[in-house]
């Protein structure tokens, strides 16, 4: 049988509600059997060493996007990660950058489903529905493929330096959710729609450093998305320039 | 305290859709344990049945077609008005989440793809490669912000508030606040899932507690057909994360530790697409017999896909990959998957009919906590992502009827008395001796070990005085710290409660229910015997705690019971 090999766990603490006991790092020494991932190791130490220890979890299978942190100085899902992966014996365990910390590893999501909504991430309509699917070719369903795959957890908006420094960008997240529906051949959004999204806290923001493709676990690339929305909102403006589009009433 | 006309707990597919069908008329609350996006609808892979006719091979398809598959794969159990009504809305409201912008995979033609799953005579089952969860629950998720439906996330709910004969609505605990607070109102809707995490090998997510099904139980409410709980034929060794029957849908082989492709010594005509329920007996057969391979994870039986070529494996299979990969070290392109049975859904639950009302007016429940029955003894896969969407969207309807007819006012000292009960139970929980997780331990073992896919009667006595003995050990559970805040040991502990509710009904029923039907397969009662059995069991709880039996009709309107072969 299987043995556990000895690893030590240092996981930033912090209780927002308790703000006159500085932040620290715990230390706990557990035995980890091979092939456990940090999410198993963390539950482990909450159910026997440490009730009080806080984190976020769901799935425990890279799906649901509850439980991306830094391990190691690494963002990734906590379930997703082998300990043995992070090499060597010490596994350093911080929350989401970015992010207010309320207690632990549990960060304030807030901004992030901000930034989400401000993009109307949903499909627009004017047509009338018709009596059956909207007609789509496997080819534009393709297309909108890697942005649909997008969990939501977060570790682009951890990874991102423009959010480190301007928390009013709209973030990688978002922005890649917006290109899933303008991309989409049944969205019907107006063109002008773009607009909101034509500055310094929108598609203008990006550095295009690729720290939000680093850290996603799901192979979306954020990036792609950004410089697509800049390519729509010139191809935009050439047009309204040129007299093709009307102002939106 | 909070008022809404409302309540709303679970933000998965269920409980959104109730919430995007009730929000333009209603004051609707939300309340859900997690951010509705992280709910279990997400894991689902495979897809969602409807009799579209898209697919070549399945022209002739119809929703009458679609319901006697239903009703054969429930082992005769379901309701038949229930099932006839599900498979008729399945077309709906596939064609509504489309045009809602759910990115369903497409045929050349353009319109929604549709692959072959287990027990179904036609290929109906629509997808989104093998993320079809995802792709619906984002889709309604989408919708509910776009009609700024109010979201309390985070808020565990702690319990029913029952009283003079209905339902007053909900106390809950605002987890980031710390705060428990009565929520008002003279609807409640429970959405609240499955319970996988009573057993040790479950592919559920962790927080698939069944504590919603336990609170409704505790507050007096039916509970129906327990006993009858889905083992997934392909689970993977180690983490137990699902990989989907679309696997084998798409044309994946099982093999045993002789290469054999043994489904042919048990359905020779679906081979590997039998219902889930005869998989998995199959798996566990072989394995048991010494023809299963050897992992230090455990026991194990080979899901081989590698004859679909990497082509197809990509397009259609890449979530399973990634999952295999990430949690195996298994590229399905080149090695086969180890895989065993594992629990994975819940066939019963709080007893509702199609209007998903319950015996308590005021309190609805809808979905995978719901138990109508669409399902029966087993339930075919693509059949709940269905079920969810389906009961969400019909809960609609009989609510604003109750509402329009009965007055709103809830009794506010009784939440208040409620509240304040709760407060003295956390309290109680202070540096108490038991520790919840190894409680629950306890639980999760004696489940998987004696209410597994094969029962006998030694071995379910057994559980249920296991469970017993846990119900006492509960009483002197504590938790390391008591506030409130974040403290997740201390929600575990306030969940375990009703799982040690919810499983008691599991063991006792699959005890007294003296034949095999569907899932529930008894090896000292082989036989299924409608004579005596063809009932549903419902489960109530009496004074003093214990669990109260009695059964009730199936309806049965087209479809007369036969012998189910494959």
């Amino acid at each position: 049988m299987t043995t556990p090999d000895a690893y030590t766990f240092k996981i930033f603490r912090f209780d927002a509600r308790n703000k006159e006991e500085a932040p620290r790092f715990d230390t706990y020494c557990v035995g980890i059997l091979p092939g456990l991932t940090v999410l198993s190791a963390l539950l482990q130490i909450r159910d026997e060493v440490d009730g009080t220890l806080a984190f976020r979890y769901s799935c425990r299978s890279a799906v649901c996007g509850s439980c991306a942190m830094v391990m190691n100085g690494r963002i990734e899902l906590a379930c997703r990660t082998q300990v043995a992966s992070l090499g060597g014996d010490t596994i350093v365990i911080e929350p989401l950058p970015n992010l207010e910390i309320i207690k632990d590893l549990v960060v304030d999501l807030t901004p992030f489903w901000t930034m989400y909504e401000k993009v109307q991430p949903w499909l627009v309509r004017r047509s009338p529905a018709p009596a059956k699917e909207i007609p789509q070719s496997e080819g534009e369903r393709d297309r909108i493929d890697q942005f649909v795959n997008c969990i939501l957890c977060a570790a682009c908006y951890g990874a991102c330096p423009v959010l480190g420094r301007d928390p009013e960008y709209l973030g990688p997240a978002a922005l890649a959710k917006l290109e899933r529906f303008v991309l989409d051949s049944r969205d019907e959004r107006p063109p002008g729609f773009l607009e909101t999204i034509n500055d310094e806290k929108g598609v203008w923001g990006c550095d295009t450093l690729l720290k939000c493709i680093e850290a996603c676990p799901k192979d979306v690339r954020p990036t792609d998305g950004i410089v697509g929305l800049r390519k729509s909102l010139l191809k935009y403006k050439f047009r309204k320039l040129a007299g093709g589009i009307e102002d939106e009433a | 305290m909070l008022h809404h006309d409302i309540i709303i707990v679970g933000g998965g597919l269920a409980g959104l859709r109730a919430a995007v069908g009730l929000c333009e008329h209603y004051n609707v609350g939300l309340f859900t344990k997690v951010h509705p996006i992280r709910s279990h609808s997400i894991a689902a892979q495979g897809g969602i049945n409807a009799a579209l006719g898209n697919n070549p091979d399945g022209h002739d398809d119809t929703w009458q077609k679609h319901a006697f598959d239903t009703v054969k794969g429930s082992d005769y159990l379901a309701d038949q008005t229930a099932v006839e009504l599900l498979c008729q809305e399945a077309i709906k409201v596939v064609y509504e989440m489309e045009h809602w912008g759910c990115p369903f995979s497409r045929f050349p033609d353009g319109t929604i793809a549709q692959r072959p799953f287990g027990g179904a005579g036609f290929p109906r089952t629509c997808f989104s490669t093998d993320l079809s969860g995802h792709v619906l629950l984002n889709t309604l998720y989408e919708v509910a912000v776009s009609k700024k439906i109010t979201i309390y996330q985070e808020w565990q709910v702690v319990a029913l508030a029952a009283g003079e004969g209905r339902c007053h609505g909900i106390v809950a605990l605002d987890f980031k606040k710390g705060e428990i607070v009565p929520v008002a109102a003279p609807v409640t809707l429970f959405a609240t899932g499955g319970y996988g995490r009573v057993f040790q090998y479950s592919t559920n997510a962790l927080i698939n507690t069944g504590s919603g099904i336990g609170m409704a139980y505790q507050a007096g409410v039916p509970v129906k057909d327990m006993e009858f709980v889905q083992f997934h034929p392909t689970a993977l060794i180690g983490t137990n994360i699902l990989i989907t029957e679309a696997a084998r849908g798409e044309g994946g082989w099982l093999t045993n530790s002789q290469g054999e492709r043994f489904m042919e010594r048990y359905a020779p005509h679906t081979m590997e697409l039998a219902p889930r329920d005869i998989v998995s007996r199959c798996i566990q057969s072989e394995m048991d017999e010494g023809r299963g391979l050897e992992h230090p994870l455990g026991r194990y039986i080979n899901l081989d896909l590698r004859h679909l070529g990497a082509e197809k494996i990509k397009k259609r299979l890449p979530g399973i990959r990634s999952i295999s990969k990430d949690f195996i070290g298994v590229d399905p392109i080149e090695a086969p998957i180890p895989i065993m049975p594992c629990q994975h859904y819940s066939m019963g639950g709080i007893d509702t009919n199609i209007r998903c009302e319950t015996v308590l007016p005021g309190f609805y429940a809808a979905g995978e906590c719901a138990c109508v029955s669409v399902h029966g003894a087993n339930r075919l896969g693509g059949n709940s992502l269905l079920d969810v969407i389906v009961f969400g969207k019909l809960a609609v309807d009989p609510i604003s009827e109750y509402l329009q007819e009965n007055g709103k006012k809830s009794d506010e000292g009784l939440l208040t008395d409620l509240v304040k009960k709760w407060e003295k139970k956390i309290a109680k929980l202070a540096g108490g001796g038991e520790k919840p997780a190894l409680l629950a331990a306890r639980l999760g073992k004696t489940m998987s070990d004696n209410v597994w896919i094969f029962r006998q009667k030694e071995e379910l006595s057994r559980a249920v005085s296991d469970i017993l003995v846990l119900k006492e050990q509960y009483s002197r559970v504590g938790v390391m710290s008591t506030a409130r805040h974040l403290n997740y040991e201390l929600v575990n502990a306030i969940e375990l409660e009703c799982m040690l509710e919810v499983a008691h009904t599991i063991a006792l029923g699959a005890l007294l229910r003296q034949e095999s039907r569907g899932a529930h397969y008894r090896r000292d009662f082989p036989q299924r015997s409608d004579a005596q059995w063809l009932k549903h069991s419902l489960m109530r709880r009496d004074e003093n705690g214990n669990p109260s039996v009695s059964y009730s009709e199936v309806a049965i309107t087209n479809y007369h019971p036969m012998e189910r072969t494959y």
